[in-house]
């Protein structure tokens, strides 16, 4: 019966990882037989075959836009982290702040970034205003969700702590940030992905001025120059690195919860 | 020979005419005369909504009386007998991100203890709730059995000299309660600490208690009071005693009047 069950089980997990990659092989094939019957030129649709030889042949160039580009995610999201997590906290302690700057928190999320980026690269050099690019998108739901978990607390255990006396600081370390923790990871895992929208957005913004090395900037300027290919190998790049990116923060999420919270126990151990 | 009840002593603390009223309007308490004397255990006993969690509440002094006030013996001022009351809730109320043993230890360390004695002052009061073996585990690897007694654990930490506690067996097993019942009398008695246990449980409270106060709802308040004089120790020979059942009946026939008299919530 159990070990029926079991073996249902592990059928279902290997169709989980099975289907998806049968899903694209297909797509690819036929994607490549197309080109190839109907002899579609590459600057209209290139093979994904080419699509994987460009990748080899222009790694150097693409190595290097993709590190400019992962490394201002990765600066613009501890900077969301840092804002998201601070400004959340100072609301916390201070009703008076969260009154006078909350509103501004939501104008700078429902303002599209695209429309914004063009005028900070007038304002601001051009590695400044990408990293405020990928912050501005990514701190909202870092500062939305460790907000609501910083107002979670259990009541009773916020009783205990006012019971036994403990300072406002003992009760933020002790108390509010551990229960907000999983709140905090949840909107780090949303802010991991849009911080790479944020830098990209930016890229394609500054791109046409011409000064970028970016992933989404070499997708600009392989557009200029027809190099469809190229445009390819760059947007499978940035999709692979999404995926690292949500993938790393799942992770974090899991190990930092584990132990404790429901939401990262292992379902089979109950 | 009756250890606690025989001793006549001032009260550790006296609710004297305390009446709460909420902000919505809800008159919780009113006119609430209660003594606690040193070494008692005292339940207070009633239908759901007559202010017994509101009353530990004000003795605890996570609440402030709208009316009346709270007076603690001379032999502990304010300040120092916050720093004397342990509180067990309803719930475990157990940190879910921390290990039984920094749950057990966090009274200590918001007290700021010294760092010394803090680990074995939890190592001692783990082995007395039967929990030693446990002390790495977390909240929700243990039973809801074990996760009470964390929690009593924690209260008793700071060697309280008033223990608090909210209806605290109330989601247990029946077995699992009659064993907390039984440890629980044992630690009281080995501490020498003062009880105040809220409980809608007649039996539990005959069980358990030195003397049972019963209160009437709407407004909370005192309807009578009820000794239990058969001496501690005791155990499962008292629960099936006639005595047992007379002081239930006893019990039972004050909580119906207290009923009767209170008005609908």
């Amino acid at each position: 019966m159990s070990a029926r069950a079991s073996i249902n089980e592990r059928r279902d997990r290997a169709l989980r990882i099975a289907l998806p990659i049968v899903v694209l092989a297909l797509g690819l094939a036929i994607w490549e037989l197309v080109v190839r019957i109907e002899n579609i030129p590459p600057y209209v649709l290139p093979a994904p075959g080419l699509i994987l030889r460009t990748l080899v042949t222009d790694w150097a160039l693409l190595a290097h836009s993709l590190l400019v580009t992962l490394i201002t995610t990765f600066e613009g999201f501890l900077l969301a982290a840092a804002g998201g997590v601070g400004l959340a906290v100072l609301f916390n302690q201070s009703r008076l702040v969260e009154y006078s700057l909350y509103p501004f928190a939501v104008i700078l999320q429902v303002t599209p970034i695209v429309a914004v980026a063009p005028l900070l690269l007038i304002y601001l050099p051009q590695h400044a205003a990408v990293l405020v690019c990928a912050w501005i998108v990514a701190f909202f739901p870092v500062l939305a969700n460790a907000t609501l978990g910083l107002h979670s607390v259990d009541r009773n255990l916020a009783d205990l702590f006012a019971l036994y006396g403990a300072s406002r600081a003992a009760t933020l370390w002790r108390l509010k940030l551990p229960s907000a923790l999983p709140y905090i990871l949840g909107g780090l895992r949303i802010a991991g992905g849009l911080s790479l929208i944020g830098a990209v957005v930016a890229e394609i913004a500054a791109g046409s001025a011409g000064a970028g090395s970016g992933l989404a900037y070499r997708i600009a300027e392989s557009g200029y120059r027809l190099n469809i290919p190229r445009m390819f190998a760059a947007l499978l790049l940035l999709s692979v690195a999404g995926i690292v990116i949500f993938y790393l923060l799942t992770l974090i999420n899991y190990m930092a919860l584990r132990r404790w919270h429901e939401s990262a126990l292992d379902p089979s151990a109950r | 020979m009756p250890q606690a009840t025989a001793i006549p002593s001032a009260p550790l603390v006296a609710l004297r005419g305390v009446g709460k009223a909420f902000p919505n309007g809800t008159q919780a308490l009113a006119g609430l005369d209660l003594e606690v004397r040193s070494g008692e255990f005292v339940t207070l006993l009633g239908p759901s909504g007559c202010g017994k969690s509101t009353a530990l509440r004000l003795i605890a002094g996570l609440s402030e009386p709208s009316a009346g006030a709270v007076e603690w013996s001379h032999a502990t001022d304010a300040s120092q007998g916050e720093s004397r009351i342990g509180f067990v809730f309803q719930e475990p109320t157990l940190m879910p991100w921390a290990s039984v043993f920094d749950n057990v230890m966090l009274p200590l360390k918001l007290k700021g203890a010294l760092a010394a004695t803090t680990a074995e002052r939890v190592e001692t009061v783990l082995g007395r709730v039967g929990l030693a073996a446990f002390r790495h585990s977390y909240p929700r690897e243990l039973s809801g059995g074990m996760r009470m007694r964390v929690s009593i654990a924690r209260a008793l930490v700071t060697e309280p000299q008033l223990l608090l506690m909210d209806e605290p067996f109330a989601a247990l097993d029946e077995i699992t309660r009659f064993k907390l019942n039984d440890d629980l009398l044992r630690m009281w008695q080995a501490l020498r600490t003062t009880l105040v246990f809220v409980t809608h449980s007649v039996f539990e409270s005959v069980y358990l208690s030195s003397r049972v106060v019963v209160m009437a709802a709407c407004p909370g308040r005192v309807s009578s009071e009820v000794a239990i004089d058969t001496p501690y120790p005791r155990d499962r020979n008292f629960r099936t005693s006639a005595d047992y059942a007379a002081y239930c009946r006893g019990a039972s026939e004050a909580l119906a009047q207290a009923m009767a008299a209170g008005g609908e919530p």
